[in-house]
């Protein structure tokens, strides 16, 4: 087995995440809170929502039932960048997540791994196991008297759509994993209807970061919208894939040239369910006030074929739709269709735009984000790529499949 | 099912329940652990699993039928899950996929006559840096070539009670 990933030097790797819980666990819960929105981290799993905030809406809450579970279902399409902070940083995340049990109050915490990670499960149990004999986890945490908080993981079973909270909340009480309506939000009723805080991995490896190193030097990366340093998976087309660690802003040229893909026609940020950006606007910069990602970077070299690029994201989300509601799982199979027929090069241009407006309806009607986003992808591609795309004959398709 | 097969299972799952607790949450990783040891989650085991969470046994076929590593359908006791996604396609999996329909002698989707094998897609699974990926069972496979998928078929033919009694103990650590 080799899962060794090549990158540049993460920041993680220089960093104690116990002297963060040390020092966050010296610190009163309202100003645990404090500081992470005071850092202006948002999450790191690509939406973007303020952490600090989901931790203070969870922690308002009464009770003294709450959750913290962190999103170890990484299943975005070219996303890898948590298999590696699980394999090699795994103390960040626990020190991650016991400070956020501190900061809401809660008990346990729970780890979802996906199912295609079960490998790491062994490893991470053995971490958990170190912890917990070395006062980390289990009772008086640290040394604080009253505050236990212990530590599981839990097992997928190969369902990307486990990723959305709710779903993934669903999976973990035992049920087929669909989302659910929201509000209530999980901050208020999440995990057997308690205030949970779903986080991403790097997100709570993070937070455990900012405690360790300070808000100043946390705030030092990145922009005055999107602070920090953030992990990008980088796959395709370049010379060096691999986990790397740029500041929020950096442009999509700059990261490019980092990792030897310069040439590249487009790239794919964020996964199947983000946006295809073409060499024209490679001058845009990765960030969430312009493009939010959770990290992920496919690269498509100058000879790509981008249909068959949308073909293969396609497929993917009429896989993986959970289909419960229509727009969704029957938007996905229209799309699906019509790439098909593009590809055949029978597929006329009016029928194109319905496809824009169904994808519209897609965005606003579908319950979460796998339809919200699934067809942006496609659409982003035929915009840019048009040309290339409208120019096909079904003797061109022959031959190429021929070849 | 042969009685005593069902009594094993029966056994088998009392013992989960005692020690996950009878309550829903454990179904997941009850369904995993038969899935695992029994390659499959026949009509027989979802209604003994339902007996023993008080549920209904549609249940449990609904949630079995909802997890790509759950499906009920029986399976080898190594399952060759080959990364069809982007990253992977770009990579080159297309020709590791004919290697091993050819080197297993199955298509996807197709399990082994001696019931040891079976071929499947899996979707993107975090190797998109190391492609093509695959995984057989939870054994990692990167950076495949049709000559290391002669390798790997090798071993799946050599090593097969190795690999089972490998999955035996990584089990509920």
């Amino acid at each position: 087995m080799s899962i060794q990933t090549q990158g540049n030097t993460l920041s993680f790797a220089a960093i104690d995440g116990d002297a963060g819980l040390k020092a966050a666990l010296a610190m009163k819960r309202a100003d645990i809170i404090d500081t992470v929105a005071d850092s202006g981290m948002k999450g790191r799993g690509g939406a973007g929502f303020p952490t600090g905030m989901k931790w203070n809406f969870a922690g308002a809450q009464k009770g003294d039932r709450k959750y913290i579970i962190c999103n170890a279902d990484e299943g975005e399409p070219g996303t890898f960048k948590d298999r590696v902070i699980l394999t090699e940083f795994a103390d960040l995340v626990f020190a991650g997540m016991t400070i956020a049990g501190r900061a809401i109050g809660a008990k346990e915490g729970i780890v979802y791994l996906r199912g295609e990670y079960s490998y790491l499960r062994s490893p991470l149990n053995a971490v958990i196991k170190k912890r917990r004999a070395a006062g980390l986890l289990g009772k008086d945490v640290g040394g604080v008297k009253g505050f236990d908080f212990d530590i599981i993981v839990a097992l997928g079973a190969g369902a990307y759509i486990c990723g959305e909270e709710t779903a993934l909340i669903e999976s973990l009480e035992g049920f087929r994993g669909e989302p659910r309506n929201r509000p209530p939000f999980p901050v208020v009723a999440g995990y057997r209807y308690a205030p949970t805080v779903v986080n991403n991995v790097e997100t709570l490896a993070s937070a455990a970061c900012i405690f360790a190193k300070g808000i100043d030097w946390f705030k030092s990366f990145g922009t005055d919208r999107s602070t920090g340093f953030k992990l990008f998976s980088i796959s395709g087309d370049c010379e060096k894939p691999g986990v790397y660690e740029f500041p929020f802003g950096i442009t999509v040229a700059d990261l490019l040239k980092e990792v030897g893909g310069s040439d590249a026609k487009a790239v794919q940020i964020g996964g199947a369910s983000g946006v295809c950006v073409p060499q024209a606007q490679f001058a845009r910069q990765m960030a969430f006030e312009d493009i939010p990602t959770g990290g992920s970077v496919m690269v498509f070299g100058p000879q790509r074929d981008m249909l068959a690029v949308a073909h293969n994201f396609l497929e993917f989300f009429v896989d993986e739709s959970c289909g419960q509601c229509t727009p969704c799982r029957v938007g996905n199979t229209k799309m699906l269709e019509a790439a098909e027929q593009l590809r055949e090069g029978a597929c006329p241009a009016a029928y194109i735009a319905e496809l824009r407006e169904l994808s519209g309806t897609m965005q606003v009607a579908s319950k979460c984000g796998l339809g919200q986003t699934s067809s942006v992808a496609f659409m982003s591609i035929l915009e840019h790529f048009g040309d290339e795309i409208m120019s096909r004959t079904p003797q061109a398709e022959t031959a190429r499949s021929g070849a | 099912m042969l009685v005593t097969q069902q009594e094993q299972l029966r056994a088998d799952v009392t013992a989960l329940v005692d020690k996950l607790g009878p309550g829903r949450s454990s179904l997941i990783p009850i369904l995993q652990d038969v899935k695992r040891n029994h390659h499959g989650i026949d009509t027989d085991a979802m209604q003994i699993v339902a007996d023993l969470l008080d549920i209904h046994p549609v249940e449990v076929y609904s949630v079995a039928t909802f997890y790509a590593f759950l499906s009920p359908t029986a399976q080898g006791e190594l399952v060759v899950r080959l990364c069809r996604t982007v990253s992977c396609e770009l990579a080159g999996k297309d020709a590791i996929a004919r290697a091993l329909e050819s080197e297993l002698g199955i298509a996807f989707g197709e399990t082994s006559e001696d019931g040891r094998v079976t071929l499947e897609w899996a979707n993107c699974m975090g190797m998109c840096d190391q492609g093509p990926a695959l995984l057989v069972n939870d054994r990692v496979y990167t950076r495949v070539t049709p000559e290391t998928v002669r390798e790997i078929a090798a071993e799946c033919r050599a090593a097969h009670s190795g690999h089972a009694a490998e999955r035996r103990e990584g089990y509920l650590v």
